[in-house]
């Protein structure tokens, strides 16, 4: 299996602007054009388009509009992680020799159909994502005594760390005072406590070994992919542990060769503040029934290892570029080009991204 | 609409139940998920167990499981403060509009 490395990458701002799918994937891949050394359309054999868009053919259309004439072109959907999933793909195009550069593009509009999964009728008419993360808070609450102070730092660090984020969708800090009298969405979320479905796009460009030299000096690595699907239907999940992301994650530092407490920065899916307390324990970033606590260390040293762009719950959650901004961000922080929001020596990164409630889970390691 | 939507618009809950190995297919489907062969139809019983709730302004919505396997969102006629998981509550209506519906009530109330 070939190596694969990110070797360019570009991020849209994420907004509440209602614009055209293809001029938002548009965008974010002429950033890849403008600051990826050497790089010409005919270098690239792979365009694939993650996005939970209606639109058609985009991974065609994408190509059209950049002049560029793939060798393998197609969409990938798969919810929230639609964008780690399109990854995944475009490494394997490269590792099996079947593609050598590859251009990764998601996006999604704010109103995009991603939001509510309707086949899944265990939901009945409480079909919004507020429900699940309902029930996960109030499990939370109840097996771990999590309080609503708890969740309110996960969303003042992560809206405090975006502020260094120009692409972020939101620029407002918030204490933990505001956050937990923000308005009541349901008896357990607060209205701050939600990650917010936006416009925008992000791409990176992967490519093998062999071509690494060519488009940049400083490679990131992915080294390791974990991937695990339980279900579709929300309440076969346990309510407590994110049982998809346990396998994903385990099945991505045994790739990568790595344990960990190796990981110098990750970029957690904290669709909802509860998932970021279940998602440092799953990941085994901290002890079980300690996340909370590690958190709140966090907030208060000012330590942006988890989520250094803000998250979805300060970045905006674009359904299809999230998974992709994730490793952007990575990248960056990697790359010690993330200026006010680097973690200092990081060497290894992670990301995390779930959909529907996390009855799926992608883990992907990322090396310098 | 297909057989689980049509007999929830009758107000009929029903499931999909393997006819050879006999387990229930949960989420309905056309075939069991475990041998493939086909499927009847059945109600579901009755009587199930909240196994989470939590509350939207005054409307009090859970978990609830049936049968050991089969779990649906629906609305709890009853105080927040007065369920908790583990307590056993009987669909009262089930209904399919665009949507579907699972209405419960507190079997025993506490």
């Amino acid at each position: 299996m070939k190596k694969v490395a990110v070797v360019g990458y570009g991020n849209t701002k994420f907004t509440k602007d209602e614009l055209p799918i293809e001029s938002l994937l548009l965008e974010s891949t002429k950033q890849v054009f403008d600051t990826t050394k050497n790089l010409s359309q005919d270098l690239i054999d792979g365009v694939i388009v993650s996005t939970n868009d209606n639109s058609k053919y985009l991974g065609a259309i994408l190509s059209e509009l950049s002049g560029i004439k793939p060798k393998i072109s197609h969409t990938v959907e798969h919810l929230c992680s639609s964008g780690s999933s399109a990854v995944i793909s475009g490494f394997s195009y490269i590792a099996s020799g079947l593609a050598d550069t590859v251009l990764v593009t998601g996006a999604d509009k704010i109103g995009n159909p991603g939001q509510i999964l309707e086949w899944d009728k265990s939901r009945g008419e409480y079909d919004h994502p507020i429900y699940w993360a309902s029930m996960f808070t109030k499990a939370h609450k109840r097996q771990f005594s999590t309080t609503d102070e708890e969740l309110a730092i996960v969303s003042a660090k992560n809206h405090k760390q975006a502020m260094d984020n120009p692409n972020a969708y939101s620029h407002k800090p918030y204490t933990i005072s505001e956050i937990m009298n923000s308005k009541n969405v349901t008896e357990d979320l607060r209205i701050l406590d939600c990650s917010y479905s936006c416009s925008g796009s992000s791409s990176i460009l992967l490519t093998s070994e062999e071509n690494v030299k060519r488009f940049t000096d400083e490679p990131i690595w992915i080294s390791g992919i974990g991937q695990k699907t339980n279900s579709a239907s929300f309440t076969k999940n346990e309510l407590t542990t994110l049982s998809s992301t346990v396998t994903a994650a385990n099945n991505a530092y045994k790739m990568a060769k790595i344990t960990p407490q190796e990981i110098d920065t990750a970029e957690i899916h904290d669709a909802f503040s509860v998932c970021e307390l279940m998602a440092v324990e799953d990941l085994s970033l901290t002890e079980k029934n300690t996340g909370a606590m590690y958190v709140r260390n966090l907030f208060n040293t000012e330590d942006r290892k988890i989520n250094p762009r803000g998250g979805l719950i300060g970045a905006g959650h674009p359904l299809g570029a999230t998974g992709i901004a994730q490793i952007v961000e990575i990248t960056q922080q990697l790359q010690n080009k993330a200026k006010n929001r680097q973690v200092s020596n990081a060497k290894r990164g992670l990301t995390h991204n779930m959909s529907a409630a996390a009855t799926s889970s992608t883990v992907l390691v990322l090396e310098s | 609409m297909n057989k689980f939507e049509t007999e929830l618009k009758a107000g009929n809950f029903v499931t999909s139940e393997c006819s050879h190995c006999k387990k229930i297919v949960w989420p309905p489907s056309d075939y069991c998920d475990y041998c493939f062969k086909e499927v009847n139809w059945r109600k579901v019983s009755e009587n199930g167990t909240i196994v989470e709730l939590s509350r939207k302004e005054n409307d009090v919505f859970c978990i609830t499981e049936f049968e050991n396997k089969i779990r649906v969102m629906g609305k709890l006629d009853a105080e927040i403060h007065m369920a908790k998981p583990g307590q056993t509550v009987k669909l009262t209506k089930c209904l399919f509009n665009d949507k579907n519906g699972f209405f419960f009530s507190l079997e025993n109330k506490q």
